[in-house]
């Protein structure tokens, strides 16, 4: 081989694994991404029932409701809106009234938010980010209410 | 007092750091080697005064001093005396202060062991090294005090996290951080080469060990980390592709890479200024890595409270280093001799293809892991992209990357045979596709990349001892000059077959966990029975109990096996009265490398009790794999090239001192 050729062969190569790994990528951004909507944000969008999404907020006080084979029932809210949320299985620790949470699902036909993951928080005094901004956008979030606590670990 | 002292000390430090990242590139320039000199004793001079800061600040955690606010926030008078130690980074500001003591544990082991290395290269890398720990002083010091105090003191802490109160918290930060940190060595020796304009084989030498020493940490420091999330978040998940997870094993993967073409540099002084460019990558994602977790821009489910505010600066630190790293490798890499070019079968050609594939495999995790944070500054969307994304890029790349594997170390330096090759891995071959057939005839139902998956495993394994035996002669020659040959193998063939044999048996378990793993959730009562993978386990009731610290609430377990009674499991919640939280503690049944994994979730009103309930086949294999990974880079690490150091180039007129 030449030395030209083995640059070519090297260059070739490169791309080829960089080519099939761009076409990888692409194609499972298109099919694996989730968006994340506030409970507002799903009653001003209307999203098709069965779209897989993330929604987020804060627990609504009041609203837990366990029902036969682990089958738990809440409502999350951002203090404007609310949607009522149903998951079966084992909420993680963190979960209670008024807590931020994050679920992952699909709306149903009756508008009821099947979730299949509640996600679980290390610190009681974290909240997740896009809770956070739901809140901030909804006008219920007080600045300076999660300061102070700026601990964090890890 | 204390808490003055550890601040003071981490003054000095800072003030020592500016010196020495100053007066070292002068010495450079002026050729005085007194100035040169000076980067050593202030690098040692530096790790002590950290060293004193780390001592002040774990004797406050000791003896609970709550006028100290991150001791308030982080300790509780009962916890028990191990917590109040590994609590010191249990948090935000201790966490970085060990991050600093590390650094400077590097630059005082660089003064110690680098003698050899050429003064004016050493005094650059000890300066470079000194800018990293001064824009982390002045992070801690601007941000993040861990020194501040509360006036009045308070009585009580507040406690630590509860789910930190774990010996994994003893382990998994100090081996993850030094596998960060060690990262910046070689950035600082990659610094200090496009400084001088100047680099060969000898340069790889002194840096593949720092690199490799960084790896090995950084190996199990994740694999920790993963069986540390598996047992406490009590959903017994080993890794999540959360960002948290992405942000440690993209280092990993650039590092992985940066050691294999180290090798190549080394050997046959090709691959220079790509190998610099991998050193730079490495420790940028590092820094990137740092940056998620610490700043909280991606939600994660690692993550812990943070403060924004935090994220700008380390996002500073990011943009000057990563930043100033490629600009000065754009700059300087054009003057570097190039190396030459090799034909494309060959050990070194193999290694490019490794590097090519790892790489690649890093730019997808990286893209996964950041596109959210791009498309929301864009476009103001949020997602989140989750495993499936990272199964569908990062697998196919890395299957590939395995079936290489053991082709690179049995083809020949410079021009390798590849039908040679191949007929000498003919054992391997069999034992692959022979396990691919047997595994799928057994087991029918399972998806068709699970007789694949383990037929790969097998093919690298066998692969990775065939390498052993071919270079020892077994069965070839008498055993008597097999042991002699054996002795006399460098420990680095060893290390790269442990390495590479690691790796089958991690990928062993992914993939015996993700086929054959069962899962059962279903809420009991007492004396009721739950049967899973040929276990039957009965509900013997609930118990209250108390720790130091905890109430808890125990479930006991009775596991049988064909009805004969093997084991008690007993999982509980603990509530943690001073911060008001609940943890789960999940129990484990091992059995061979298997385990049984039960989780308390919910009690009832009726008086039932919620429990998971999984067989987790082959699981243990996973961790077990990166440990002997480690051991590979542990022998490697204690090869005689390596222990004795690289040889010092023939005399060369002065060095050229950059423009």
């Amino acid at each position: 081989m030449t030395r030209k050729q083995r640059r070519l062969a090297l260059i070739g190569t490169s791309l080829a694994v960089l080519a099939v790994a761009a076409a990888l990528v692409l194609s499972a951004l298109r099919d694996s991404i989730v968006f994340f909507n506030s409970p507002t944000d799903v009653a001003e969008k209307h999203p098709v029932p069965g779209t897989r999404m993330r929604i987020g907020g804060l627990v609504k006080p009041g609203s837990i409701e366990r029902g036969d084979n682990l089958l738990v029932r809440f409502a999350v809210t951002d203090g404007k809106t609310d949607i009522a949320v149903r998951y079966q299985g084992i909420v993680p620790d963190l979960f209670r009234e008024g807590q931020g949470v994050v679920a992952e699902g699909k709306l149903d036909t009756g508008g009821v938010f099947a979730a299949d993951t509640v996600l679980a928080k290390h610190d009681e005094r974290y909240m997740p980010r896009e809770v956070v901004d739901a809140l901030k956008k909804s006008g219920r979030w007080q600045e300076g209410e999660q300061k102070g606590s700026g601990s964090s670990a890890k | 007092m204390t808490p003055e002292l550890g601040h003071f000390a981490l003054v000095l430090a800072l003030g020592l750091a500016l010196i020495q990242s100053i007066v070292p590139v002068i010495g450079v320039h002026r050729r005085d080697g007194s100035l040169m000199r000076l980067a050593s004793s202030t690098a040692l001079a530096q790790f002590v005064f950290v060293a004193l800061s780390f001592l002040a600040l774990t004797a406050c955690y000791v003896t609970s001093d709550f006028s100290v606010a991150t001791i308030y926030e982080n300790s509780h008078s009962m916890m028990p005396l191990v917590y109040k130690f590994t609590s010191v980074w249990g948090n935000h500001e201790g966490s970085m202060l060990l991050w600093v003591l590390i650094l400077s544990l590097f630059g005082a082991l660089v003064a110690l062991f680098g003698n050899n290395l050429p003064a004016a290269l050493k005094a650059h890398v000890l300066a470079v090294q000194s800018w990293i720990a001064c824009a982390f002083y002045l992070f801690i010091l601007l941000t993040s005090n861990p020194f501040l105090r509360l006036a009045p003191a308070p009585f009580e802490g507040r406690d630590l996290n509860p789910i930190l109160q774990d010996i994994g918290l003893a382990i998994h930060p100090p081996l993850l951080y030094l596998g960060y940190v060690g990262f910046s060595i070689a950035f600082s020796f990659a610094v200090a080469a496009l400084l001088e304009g100047r680099i060969d084989a000898a340069w790889a030498r002194w840096v593949r060990p720092w690199t490799l020493a960084a790896w090995m940490c950084l190996t199990v420091g994740i694999a920790m980390g993963s069986y540390w999330a598996y047992y406490e978040l009590g959903w017994g998940g080993f890794w999540f592709w959360d960002p948290v997870e992405n942000a440690s094993l993209m280092p990993w993967l650039a590092g992985t890479a940066l050691l294999h073409s180290a090798v190549v540099m080394e050997k046959r002084n090709a691959l220079k200024i790509w190998t610099i460019l991998l050193a730079i990558l490495a420790f940028s994602l590092s820094l990137v890595g740092t940056f998620l977790v610490r700043s909280g821009v991606l939600t994660s489910v690692h993550t812990f409270a943070n403060d924004p505010a935090r994220g700008v600066f380390i996002l500073a630190i990011l943009v000057v280093f990563i930043g100033g790293g490629l600009a000065l490798f754009a700059w300087r890499a054009p003057l570097l001799k190039q190396g030459g070019l090799f034909a494309p079968i060959s050990r070194e050609g193999a290694l490019i293809l490794n590097n090519l594939f790892l790489t690649t495999a890093c730019l997808t995790v990286f893209v996964g892991t950041l596109y959210p944070l791009a498309l929301e500054a864009i476009t103001g969307a949020k997602i989140s992209v989750g495993p499936p994304f990272f199964n569908l890029t990062f697998g196919p790349l890395f299957v590939p990357l395995l079936f290489a594997m053991p082709f690179g170390p049995l083809l020949a330096w410079k021009r390798g045979d590849i039908l040679g090759v191949a007929q000498r891995l003919m054992g391997a071959f069999a034992v692959g596709l022979v396990t691919i057939a047997v595994v799928a005839a057994a087991e029918s139902e399972v998806s068709v990349l699970a007789p694949f998956g383990i037929g790969l495993a097998l093919f690298v394994m066998t692969g990775a001892v065939t390498d052993i035996v071919e270079r020892i002669g077994l069965f070839r020659v008498p055993l008597s000059v097999v042991r002699q040959r054996a002795a006399g193998l460098p420990r680095s063939v060893w290390g790269t077959a442990f390495a590479h044999f690691g790796i089958a048996v991690t990928l062993l378990g992914v993939v015996s966990v993700g086929t054959w793993a069962n899962e059962r959730i279903v809420g009991l009562k007492p004396s009721q029975t739950v049967s899973l993978s040929g276990f039957d386990l009965s509900f013997d009731g609930l118990v209250q109990r108390s720790g130091p610290n905890y109430r808890e609430l125990v479930g006991k377990f009775t596991v049988r096996r064909g009805g004969v009674p093997i084991a008690t499991m007993e999982p509980a919640k603990r509530s943690f009265e001073s911060r008001a939280t609940t943890t789960t503690e999940a129990a484990l049944l091992t059995r061979g490398f298997s385990q049984l994994y039960l989780s308390l979730g919910d009690v009832n009103d009726d008086g039932s009790v919620a429990v998971r309930l999984y067989y987790k086949p082959m699981v243990l294999l996973i961790w077990i794999g990166a440990v002997v990974m480690m051991f590979g880079g542990a022998l490697s690490l204690s090869d005689r090239r390596l222990r004795i150091g690289a040889p010092r180039p023939a005399a060369k007129p002065a060095v050229q001192a950059a423009e």
